[in-house]
């Protein structure tokens, strides 16, 4: 099996379904990774790890949605729930762009008491105040809680948020895209096609997004591939995915937590890694997230496909309510890569080169 | 196999024929880029050795002081008489650290400027008589070497005594690097020195007694300097033929700064694999979760690593306790490092008895 892969991946030829079943099940793990290793120094040959200057704030986190793997959130009346006001907002947006962040990653709960307005204000006056800085707010169940709320259509949404001036979204809320799955740990958020639909329509009007994975729940190899089939499909169509970011469920405070008591390891996170970039051949860049799995594993990563660091994350609150905490700064981050054999360089949210160590 | 770098097809091909690798063949290992490649190499090895086996050991560390003589630039852990934190053990408090499900005692301290000989004996006999069935793995060569310097007993002497009361294995601590350059540089040149080291350990073996061999790498060596390290324990190996396993240490550097941070785990893993491959006539190479962090060292057992060492700090495992017992906690949190893997848990003993596999 392990010559068959080698030879579609040395030929080009596309990954099915079995190769990417034996990847995820069987293949020895440092065969996967070599081989992905190539692949990634075949897409870039140089030695350069990129890394962005971000932030990751909040601006609510009262929801209605019930995912049983967040620790974040409060439902509405809650005394522990809170909304930021757009001022409020955009301090947080001014606390990172004086930090030299050039993209924030703003997401929230499902709070069905913000009016569109909200949303776009807090586009505009970024793109207004802080050019330097690329908003990239808003996952896609969030942008589907803003249509229900507005009563208008996901697209519409998307085209205000266009117009507002944002031109990139995070990929986060996929977890796993398969049916299953969502079914059980996030049952009102709707079936894979609810963020596919969304990532769709905004690559369909030039917008760029990330595609995420949180792996490490109830999910089978099946659902994995799943979910890897159905990003590369969409890549294939607008090739609108800038990165493939995958990270381990952290089970501290959830629902979840009754039934599994610990976050899958470095090994499974290497695996993962080595097998997206398989996969995942239309992808331009897959991260290592230091962030999620240490900066350890995250420096091991480098050598099993991984060709991106991710961000400073100045402000966390998601894995920080699980209780999982790293923190890093630009010059660690740079002596991170550096100690791995690589190259660092800074990037903005769209992965064009700012400037190299 | 492929490899990204072709300098490791020659060393591919000797491994593949079973072949002992040169000193060039070792000194390429360390150097090169292709992690992987190196890695996939040691991991042959040790799938073919021990097919997806990990060792592990329920074991307890006993440091009977940290009084020392010597001043290595490199240990955070020695104070002089009178200084803050020093301390000394009884013998009564060192027993009360076993417990009953403790299968090894790993017992190494500082270099007592005072203890005579007998009071190591003592505790030796104490351990052992209170715990028969536990086995009982104390005093590096530097520490056998320090009896002959400070008492003027001879290594063979001082380990027939010791035996004859119930020691079992020796630790392989004290290594540090066989380099003269390193011993001078940082100050450990009152310690067995490596032949002293190597002689000892041949003592030792002699007697029927199992050691261990350790490198303390990531400080300021170079990587020849850690082939010529690697080089003399498999030259000791063939001659004396009783050293178990070999267990890389990552140099710690919270405390005494000779670098300003830990080596990167791609070091480690390097170190690792590189060891499998050189030390063809070792048994065991260990991943040393401790110093390596539980990632790292479960990462390194698709490396070449085949054992991940024990539980250890019984501090650590009662914090983590609860209602279940302390071993049974620390089994626990190994399981995860060694499952994570992909591998089967085998418990063990210091001798390497097979107590449980854990499928």
């Amino acid at each position: 099996m392990l010559e068959r892969i080698t030879a579609k991946v040395l030929a080009g030829e596309r990954l099915d379904r079995k190769d990417g079943h034996w990847l995820l099940t069987e293949a020895p793990l440092l065969e996967a990774g070599a081989l992905a290793n190539e692949v990634r120094f075949r897409r870039l040959p140089e030695r350069r790890v990129t890394f962005v200057i971000d932030s990751n704030p909040n601006y609510t986190n009262v929801c209605i949605t019930d995912c049983q793997f967040c620790a974040f959130y409060r439902k509405p009346g809650h005394p522990e729930a809170w909304t930021l006001t757009v001022d409020e907002v955009l301090a947080k947006i001014e606390f990172a762009a004086a930090k030299g962040a050039t993209t924030v990653l703003l997401q929230g709960g499902h709070n069905p008491e913000l009016p569109l307005d909200y949303y776009l204000t807090i586009v505009r006056e970024t793109r207004r105040r802080f050019p330097q800085v690329t908003p990239h707010f808003f996952t896609a169940s969030e942008i589907r809680t803003i249509a229900g709320v507005s009563g208008l259509d996901m697209t519409d949404v998307l085209d205000q948020l266009w117009e507002a001036g944002q031109r990139t979204l995070p990929g986060g809320g996929a977890e796993v895209l398969s049916e299953r799955v969502r079914r059980r740990i996030e049952p009102k958020k709707g079936g894979p096609d609810a963020w596919l639909d969304v990532h769709r329509e905004a690559h369909r009007r030039g917008f760029k997004s990330t595609a995420t994975m949180m792996y490490g729940h109830v999910e089978t190899p099946d659902d994995v591939l799943d979910h890897l089939d159905a990003i590369r499909l969409l890549h294939d169509e607008f090739a609108g995915f800038t990165a493939f970011v995958p990270w381990s469920f952290k089970p501290g405070n959830t629902l979840l937590e009754k039934w599994i008591k610990h976050y899958q390891g470095p090994n499974a996170y290497l695996r993962m890694l080595a097998v997206s970039r398989l996969y995942l051949d239309n992808f331009p860049h897959v991260q290592a997230s230091w962030f999620s799995e240490g900066k350890r594993a995250g420096q091991i990563a480098l050598h099993f496909g991984a060709d991106d660091w991710g961000g400073t994350l100045f402000e966390e609150n998601v894995h920080r309510a699980a209780d999982y905490v790293n923190t890093v700064g630009v010059d660690e981050i740079v002596t991170l890569i550096r100690e791995a054999g690589f190259a660092p360089a800074q990037r903005n949210t769209e992965y064009e080169i700012l400037r190299s160590y | 196999m492929r490899f990204a770098d072709a300098r490791l097809d020659s060393v591919w091909q000797k491994v593949e024929a079973g072949e002992r690798l040169d000193r060039a063949d070792a000194l390429t290992l360390f150097e090169t880029d292709d992690l992987l490649g190196l890695g996939r190499m040691a991991d042959h090895v040790k799938r073919g050795r021990e097919g997806d086996r990990v060792y592990f050991v329920i074991n307890r560390h006993i440091t009977p002081t940290n009084l020392c003589v010597l001043s290595c630039s490199f240990c955070g852990f020695a104070r002089k008489p009178g200084q803050a934190g020093a301390y000394e053990h009884t013998i009564e408090d060192m027993v009360a650290m076993v417990k009953d499900e403790t299968r090894e005692v790993h017992i190494v301290g500082g270099h007592h400027p005072d203890w005579p000989f007998e009071y190591y004996e003592r505790m030796i006999e104490a351990i052992h008589q209170a715990y028969p069935e536990v086995q009982i793995k104390a005093f590096t060569a530097a520490e056998i070497d320090y009896f002959w310097r400070r008492w003027k007993i001879e290594p063979k002497d001082a380990l027939a005594r010791l035996q004859a009361v119930g020691l079992r294995s020796m630790p392989g601590g004290g290594a540090e690097i066989f380099s003269p350059r390193l011993a001078r540089l940082l100050k450990y040149t009152g310690k067995a020195d490596p032949e002293r080291w190597c002689e000892i350990h041949g003592i030792a073996h002699g007697l029927g007694l199992k050691t261990n061999a350790t490198m303390l790498y990531g400080h300021v060596e170079t990587l020849a300097e850690r082939v010529d390290h690697l080089l003399r324990l498999r030259a000791q190996q063939d001659a004396s033929g009783g050293f178990v396993t070999f267990v890389p240490l990552a140099y710690q550097e919270a405390t005494t700064k000779l670098v300003p941070r830990q080596t990167p785990p791609a070091d480690s893993l390097r170190t690792i694999a590189a060891s499998r491959l050189v030390l063809d006539n070792f048994a065991h190479v260990e991943a040393y979760w401790v110093t390596l962090g539980e990632e790292t060292a479960s990462v390194a057992l698709h490396f070449g690593a085949d054992d991940v060492n024990g539980t250890l700090e019984d501090e650590r495992i009662q914090h983590l306790s609860g209602a279940t017992s302390p071993a049974g906690v620390a089994r626990e949190q190994l399981f995860r490092m060694i499952r994570d893997a992909g591998k089967i848990p085998v418990e063990r003993d210091a001798l390497y008895n097979v107590i449980k596999v854990w499928n």
